[in-house]
């Protein structure tokens, strides 16, 4: 390779990779379950080609190179200073060009994990050995049981009694340590009508692997009357 | 101090006294290997009493969850603590280092007895699991406050972590000093095998990071048993703390096991090649002090979930995303050695085929984990535990069971079997990828959570859970292959060659097999244009 070509394939892989840095954050707010459903996706399809290209240059390899008599031995050559520069910077930049992009994507995401709609329904949830309690705003508390309207965000704020546990729904992608001491969040959208499970994430002791239990998403006139036939009543104990 | 060496590791009738008080490399890291497969093949039954378990939801082997957990937490503790690290720092550095570079034996041969002493007391400590009326169940990453409210015995895991740790510091300063100090006359720097890169870079991490770890376990034990109050959130303390510290070490722990793997992949792939490394200072400078340069950079993701500042897990997702250029380059190196090689598939080159796939996988799987928003769902589950099985758990045990071979018949002075090596070899391919490429699969598809004694809010994953531990069984058969080819080859093995493989290598071309005390019959010098990859002249 000659010199000159080496600047220009290095040129482009710069301009590529200015291209990459400067990808742009979406405005709108977006479904987390969406976003990740689709980054993941991409991710795979990513991943599946730095994959190929290398395993069937593992296969390629390792056939054509095949020993062909017993004293034969290998005739590569040592590399010329340029030419070990290049395999090195090249591919730097061209990991470093995929590793800037798929930053720039999980950031955007991660922006929209970590920003709660302002019209969310707040729901605590505190984890303990083994289980869920679920606190609504109207002081209903609920077991292992998380029920939502359908068709509006709900940010859970996470707590723990006792030591570390992790509040996981798979169906809404997220999840989140709960740590004695500390509150943290989450926050999902759930659209449909359905049941999901809830599950402990982080081990917690002997049951562990029970600590788990149902969201459950109504359509929101159910929720309010199962809302309203639960509240305690007027001066009643909390 | 020769005459004494001498003395002890005279070449005589087996004396159990001798092989206890030998200061001998060669010994010193034939009782690692010993250890590292006895505790590898402990901590494997336990592997497969917990996939047995998992072949029907509710209980199968055991009704107590405590019995489970107990399993999964030496599992996890002797895979690390009492297989890899000492299986890679302790015997493939010990056989190798002084024969590679020339030298009669390390630095401090005394102290690298205490290594090994200090090992072996890991072990026992580590056995004492399965004796003690309250055995650990904290899982080895033992956080608090579980690991200090747990009726567990939560000491037995801080003193197992600590003569690790110990052992670990006591190599680190013997194996640096021999390699910097006692390298042939007319080795220079450029002319060392990769592998003693690789084991300079595994140590440089050792130092610098085992000691968070002795810290983190320490602190646990101080709060659990003389009521201090480091992690305790009611007196002011925070677990988050034990868990940066943990990770602070425990990802360039992966590193410290990672880096003398790949070294061993490189020496039987430049042996079986014939062929000089591709690019050797960009996969030395690079690729080996690349990793290790960021390898305390990348402990982040983690504890993405676990309340890190929002900013960190910026910085942390792109650190963590940086580390595949070093891997990458390491990747590169070894399939620009097969160009223009002269490959012959022995056993060792058959393992190092298999590393080149196997760590291909667990490379790219390791990608999402760096992402924090894609890391929200598959934290905690059994992608984890696919992901780390294919780049570290699996991916390294091919390096060690490759390089055992690749080094037996120097060691042993005894050939193996080639169809019974190579039939080891494709039984254990074959089940490690049913088994995690179905765990990873559960994790992201299903979300299934790791650590788990059962799974009842998931039994429709049941049917894959079978199949993965039908894998399993199938790796513990392969194991088994393994385990009698080399007890064949002890028996009934040819009387090995000095330089069975034609390699380049001191080690090969200038030691017998197997070595004497003292390694060379006169001490070492390399000339102008020796090159331990100086193949195709």
């Amino acid at each position: 390779m000659g010199r000159k070509s080496f600047f220009i394939i290095l040129g482009i892989l710069f301009v590529l990779f200015l291209q990459f840095t400067a990808t742009g954050y979406a405005e709108a707010p977006l479904d987390i379950k969406e976003g990740w459903n689709e980054l993941w996706h991409e991710l795979m399809i990513d991943l599946l080609i730095i994959g190929i290209i290398f395993a069937v240059s593992t296969i390629y390899l390792l056939i054509k190179y095949k020993r062909k008599s017993p004293n034969e031995e290998g005739s590569a050559k040592k590399l010329s200073p340029l030419a070990a520069f290049g395999w090195v910077v090249i591919p730097v930049f061209v990991f470093m060009a995929d590793d800037i992009y798929l930053a720039a994507k999980s950031f955007e995401l991660w922006g929209h994990y970590r920003n709660v709609p302002a019209n969310a329904l707040v729901i605590n949830v505190e984890g303990y050995m083994w289980g869920w309690d679920v606190k609504y705003p109207e002081r209903i508390t609920t077991t292992n049981e998380l029920r939502v309207p359908a068709g509006r965000p709900v940010k859970v704020r996470l707590t723990s009694r006792d030591v570390v546990h992790s509040f996981f729904i798979p169906d809404y992608r997220v999840k989140w340590d709960t740590v004695k001491g500390r509150e943290n969040y989450i926050w999902f959208y759930p659209k449909k009508v359905g049941e999901h499970v809830m599950t402990c994430t982080e081990f917690c002791g002997v049951l562990h692997h029970a600590m788990h239990g149902k969201v459950i998403v109504m359509p929101e006139n159910e929720f309010n009357q199962w809302v309203e036939a639960n509240k305690p009543k007027e001066g009643g104990a909390i | 101090m020769s005459a004494t060496a001498a003395t002890l590791t005279a070449p005589s009738k087996f004396s159990f006294k001798e092989w206890i008080f030998t200061t001998d490399h060669k010994r010193v890291a034939i009782l690692y290997i010993i250890g590292s497969f006895a505790a590898f093949f402990v901590a494997g039954l336990m592997a497969m009493l917990m996939r047995t378990e998992l072949l029907s939801v509710g209980p199968t082997v055991t009704a107590n969850p405590s019995t489970y957990n107990t399993w999964l937490y030496f599992h996890g503790a002797a895979m690390i603590l009492g297989y890899q690290i000492p299986a890679l720092t302790g015997f493939f550095a010990n056989y190798y280092v002084p024969l590679m570079i020339g030298a009669k034996d390390v630095a401090f041969p005394r102290v690298n007895a205490l290594s090994v002493w200090l090992y072996w007391m890991g072990i026992v400590l580590a056995l004492l699991t399965f004796v003690v009326p309250d055995p650990p169940d904290i899982m080895w990453t033992g956080y608090p406050p579980y690991s200090i409210i747990t009726p567990g015995n939560t000491a037995l895991y801080t003193f197992t972590v600590l003569l690790m740790g110990f052992s670990s510091i006591a190599g680190g300063v013997n194996f640096l000093t021999t390699i910097i100090r006692m390298r042939a006359p007319g080795m220079t720097w450029n002319k060392l095998n990769i592998f003693i890169w690789c084991t300079m870079g595994a140590f440089a991490m050792q130092l610098i990071f085992v000691p968070f770890l002795g810290t983190a376990v320490t602190m646990l034990s101080f709060d659990k048993y003389l009521g201090t109050h480091f992690f305790d959130a009611n007196a002011g303390g925070t677990p988050l703390l034990y868990e940066n510290l943990f990770w602070f070490y425990s990802h360039p722990a992966v590193y410290v096991i990672l880096l003398p793997g790949v070294g061993i992949i490189y020496e039987i792939v430049a042996t079986f090649s014939r062929n000089r490394v591709f690019n050797y200072k960009g996969v030395v400078y690079g690729g080996i002090w690349g990793t290790v340069l960021l390898s305390g950079i990348v402990y982040g993701h983690h504890i993405y979930v676990s309340a890190i500042p929002n900013w960190m897990a910026y910085v942390m997702t792109f650190t963590t995303l940086l580390i595949s250029i070093p891997v990458g380059l390491l990747m590169l190196g070894l399939l620009g050695t097969l160009y223009k090689g002269s490959i012959a598939f022995k056993t060792p080159m058959l393992y190092a085929a298999g590393f080149l796939f196997l760590f291909l996988i667990g490379g790219l799987t390791g990608i999402p984990n760096a992402m924090s928003s894609i890391y929200s769902h598959i934290h905690g589950t059994q992608w984890i535990v696919g992901h780390f099985h294919y780049v570290m758990a699996v991916s390294i045990t091919t390096a060690i069971i490759g390089g055992t071979y690749y080094v037996w018949p120097k060691m042993t002075g005894k050939m193996y079997n080639e169809v019974l090596g190579k039939l080891g070899f494709f039984t254990f391919f074959i089940g490690v990828n049913i088994t995690f490429s179905i765990m990873m699969y559960m994790g992201a598809a299903y979300g299934l959570p790791r650590r788990s004694y059962d799974y009842a809010q998931f039994s429709e994953v049941e049917g894959l859970q079978q199949i993965a531990t039908v894998g399993s069984y199938i790796i513990f058969l392969g194991a088994l292959v393994i385990l009698i080819s080399w007890i064949h080859a002890l028996i009934w093995g040819e009387r090995a060659p000095q330089n069975p493989w034609g390699s380049k290598s001191l080690e090969w071309t200038h030691a017998q097999s197997p070595p004497p005390p003292g390694n060379y019959a006169e001490p070492v010098k390399v000339s102008e244009d020796w090159d331990p990859y100086g193949y195709g002249k």
